[in-house]
């Protein structure tokens, strides 16, 4: 790994846009510096190794060039609401579709944050039919998926979840399981590519 | 987009995890429970005979870089048949949430119940830690009372350096290991791979008799405590027939043969150090009065340069960490240190990694060590520690170095480019006054003054830190009285009035302190005795946790416990902290053997009150402490002579066994 220079020399390394603490992702990138060329689907495999259970390197490309965080526009995220019935949940979300803007309040590191939490959501869907919790449970759950622009402040799952509240009164009694499914460029179709694609020459370099 | 497949977190049979997770968005920084670091070993569970839990009781942060837990972990899994975890303490936050969702104290490598494990080992490095063993022992559903418990709790073995006094911990842990462990564990699990080979005959009594039996591991329960009607001990003596009537502490010779830890744990959550460590001696042998350390791991036993050269080279490989550190209690002492620091500098000549000795003594020496250690560019700050003011008082705790010295090693310093050294103290020390610690105020402005002179500058910065003294069990100074919190505060006082009374040098000295009171109840916990357990017991129970954190710790909860439970014995805090002992006085840990003989002690404490300094015994003869005859053991120093050759360097990345391409 390649180090900048200086008196505290620190490891070149980049994370663009980590999902938030307690929250399950798939699809996480990082960008690294190293000291000199090497095979990307070694280094995939060195890196998974020194990681922990779970923690899994899939993929490495070598970057073309501009940055990685330039090519992330928009993330993929599911939430799973157990105790709370699909129709109730589909009532705040049509609410919530609606609302030009909703405005929702959350800490941050300067402190309390008034922001829209309406107009980085580009789509936002009941799940119905095939889905199924991850979890077996006789107790209803409903599921939302959702297509979310990276704006700043940045609006996170559970800020969608208080705009929820907000337009139709959602409270969900437990704690929501909220997965990250993939995030990357956002066409104007409204799909999310993989940020990696344009440094792939045709084919997947390391193979899922 | 499909969802990529990852590989799922095996989850074991026995886990909590499934029950822990949900509750860790709710807590800070999760990352700290969640295991699975390079270097973490699951083992199946049906597979292995013998089940260790092992344990640093304070935070993840702090227990994680732990040298003996990693030691002991790692020598453990070696075992085929053997299975060792880790567990730390929770903090105050997922404990709650814990009892309120019925999720029991767990280990991060698999997330299993403690409870579910065959021993439960417990590393004290200090008598802070044990409010924590409560809570972890209450957690996973284990009687708080060794008294208490069935066959189906694991047993309780207390380790480290606080395990050399474990009396007020007795009712709460089953057996107490004095001394070196790697050797220790792997005989008790020997014992107890047998119990269990023959069905467990006698139950749990029988596998404590056994433990006993090697002379080696105290079980505080096969011992009674009988008191003088003044609130002294009148003997300790065995309540069963074939059980010794001293314990001896284990000393492991020939550190070559044990080069561990071997794959350190890499934390995944920020520590306290996040470097690999080697320790390059154990033991030492200056005969600082107040030093409990150098005091119980004697004799000095040296690892080689070779094997020391080895590890750093197979332990930074494995790991990929940037820093390594040289431990030992003295590390500048080792016969072989220059070559060491020279050698693993051309080694690393170029590379991020820098290397750092954290504990050396005042002498320009360690300003060569220092340079070839900052070849890479990093210069880390220079600690040295006369730790009393005053000549006299450095006479008084054996101390043995004098104020020029300081002061041309710090200028030393200064001159080859430091502009910050750090000078620690102690304060309360025996036979101390106000004038001895006010003569610490006069050499760090001589320090100043003599470092302005040398370099010309203003420049030039000094640290002076003081913390509390402590007395400790197995020094001379066990029949030490402590000096009052409000004594120690006022002379702190005097201190930083003395060191700022001139502008001009006190701006360019920093001055940092810890009060008195954490001090007294240190000394509370570590010269106690059983009935000292009564008062831990009401601060866990009164919300006391974390008592090393000064965010946490309570000196009024410590007050007030002390005051509600001792008066029932005749006794108070009083009595335990500023009182000093008499020769004849049965100490409560004096059925436990360091290997020190108690009149040779009592006679280094009767040099110290008339300022006489003891040599050490590495370079002037034997002074009798009574160790190595006791022990049937030896100094092992070098020089070997050899050196440590260029490496060669390892290109390219680390693939796991079979993935080469």
């Amino acid at each position: 790994m390649a180090f900048s220079q200086g008196f505290t020399p620190h490891p070149k390394i980049s994370y663009a846009s980590a999902a938030p603490t307690g929250v399950a992702s798939e699809a996480e990138y990082l960008e690294i510096g190293l000291r000199e060329p090497v095979d990307p689907a070694q280094l995939q495999v060195a890196l998974d190794n020194a990681l922990s259970p779970g923690l899994d390197v899939l993929d490495a490309v070598v970057a073309a060039g501009g940055s990685l965080a330039d090519r992330i526009g928009a993330s993929r995220w599911r939430m799973e609401l157990p105790e709370v019935a699909p129709a109730v949940l589909a009532q705040a979300v049509a609410a919530f579709t609606e609302a030009e803007e909703v405005l929702v309040e959350r800490m941050t590191k300067q402190g309390r944050r008034t922001f829209d939490s309406r107009g980085a959501v580009v789509s936002i869907d009941v799940d119905e039919g095939s889905a199924t919790p991850s979890v077996a449970s006789a107790v209803p759950c409903a599921i939302l998926e959702m297509v979310v622009r990276q704006v700043t402040p940045s609006v996170r799952p559970d800020d969608v979840l208080s705009g929820l509240r907000v337009v139709a009164g959602l409270e969900p009694p437990v704690a929501p399981k909220v997965i990250r499914l993939a995030q990357g460029t956002l066409t104007a179709q409204g799909v999310i590519v993989d940020p990696l694609d344009a440094d792939r020459d045709g084919a997947a370099i390391g193979g899922r | 987009m499909s969802v990529p497949s990852t590989t799922p977190r095996p989850v074991a049979a026995n886990s909590v995890w499934p029950r822990l997770e949900p509750l860790l968005p709710q807590v800070t920084k999760p990352i700290q429970y969640v295991g699975g670091e390079l270097g973490a070993v699951v083992k199946d569970w049906a597979a292995a005979t013998v089940r260790w839990a092992l344990m640093y009781p304070d935070a993840y942060e702090v227990g994680l870089p732990n040298q003996g837990v990693q030691i002991l972990y790692e020598v453990l899994n070696e075992l085929p048949d053997v299975l060792a975890e880790r567990t730390y303490a929770v903090w105050p936050d997922l404990e709650k949430l814990m009892r309120a969702h019925g999720v029991p104290q767990f280990t991060v490598d698999a997330h299993r119940p403690v409870r579910d494990f065959d021993l439960f080992g417990v590393s004290f490095a200090t008598e802070l830690g044990y409010t924590n063993l409560l809570t972890a022992i209450d957690l996973a559903g284990i009687p708080l009372l060794a008294a208490d418990r069935t066959d189906a709790d694991p047993v309780i073995v207390a380790g480290g350096h606080a395990a050399f006094n474990p009396e007020p911990i007795a009712d709460f842990i089953d057996a107490a290991v004095l001394g070196d462990g790697e050797e220790a564990v792997l005989e008790i699990t020997t014992i107890v791979r047998e119990w269990k080979a023959e069905g467990r005959p006698g139950g749990r009594d029988e596998l404590l008799l056994r433990l006993a039996r090697t002379e080696s591991v105290y079980v505080p329960r096969f011992y009674d405590v009988d008191y003088l009607p003044d609130g002294r001990i009148q003997r300790v003596v065995p309540n069963r027939a074939d059980v010794p009537f001293r314990v001896h502490k284990r000393t492991t010779m020939d550190l070559d043969a044990w080069p561990y830890p071997r794959k350190p744990l890499v934390p995944l959550a920020e520590t306290v150090h996040e470097r690999y460590a080697v320790e390059i001696f154990r033991g030492c042998t200056r005969g600082c009065r107040f030093c409990q350390a150098g005091m119980i791991t004697r004799p000095v036993r040296e690892r080689s340069i070779t094997t020391v050269g080895q590890m750093v080279q197979q332990g930074l490989e494995f790991s990929g960490f940037h820093e390594v550190g040289l431990l030992s209690l003295s590390s500048a002492d080792h016969s072989e240190i220059g070559d060491m620091c020279s050698g693993l500098a051309e080694q690393y000549q170029g590379t991020n990694v820098s290397l750092s000795l954290p504990s050396t003594r005042v002498d320009a020496f360690n300003i060569e060590l220092a340079q070839e250690l900052s070849r890479n560019g990093r210069r880390t700050g220079l600690t040295f520690a006369p730790e009393g003011g005053s000549e006299r008082i450095r006479r008084v705790i054996n101390k043995m170095v004098s104020k020029d010295d300081l002061i041309r090693t710090v200028v030393t310093a200064y001159t080859n480019g430091w502009r910050q050294v750090k000078l620690y103290f102690m304060c309360g020390l025996p036979t101390e006054t106000d004038a001895d610690v006010l003569e610490i105020a006069d050499m760090a402005h001589e320090v100043i003054k003599a470092g302005r002179a040398a370099t010309g500058s203003k420049d030039i910065r000094c640290t002076v830190s003081i913390g509390g003294f402590v007395p400790k069990p197995h020094t001379p100074f066990q029949w030490a009285a402590m000096e009052r919190p409000e004594v120690i505060d006022g002379r702190l006082k005097l201190l930083k009035q003395a060191i700022n009374a001139d502008r001009s040098l006190g701006r360019a000295i920093g001055f940092r302190y810890h009060d008195g009171e954490p001090s007294l109840i240190e000394g509370l916990l570590s010269r106690g005795d059983r009935r000292v357990g009564a008062v831990i017991r009401r601060v866990w129970e009164n919300g006391g946790r974390f008592d090393g954190w000064s965010e946490h710790f309570s000196y009024q909860r410590w007050v007030d416990a002390a005051a509600e439970t001792l008066p029932a014995f005749g006794v108070d805090l009083d009595w335990y902290t500023t009182r000093e002992r008499d020769e004849l006085e049965v100490l409560p840990w004096d059925h436990l053997d360091s290997g020190l003989d108690k009149d040779w002690l009592w006679q280094d404490w009767q040099d110290a009150l008339s300022e006489y300094e003891q040599d050490d015994c590495r370079w002037t003869p034997c002074f009798d402490c009574g160790v190595c005859p006791a022990m049937d053991t030896e100094i092992q120093i070098g020089p070997t002579g050899r050196k440590l050759l260029p490496l060669t360097p390892v290109n390219g990345l680390k693939l796991p066994t079979g993935a080469q391409q």
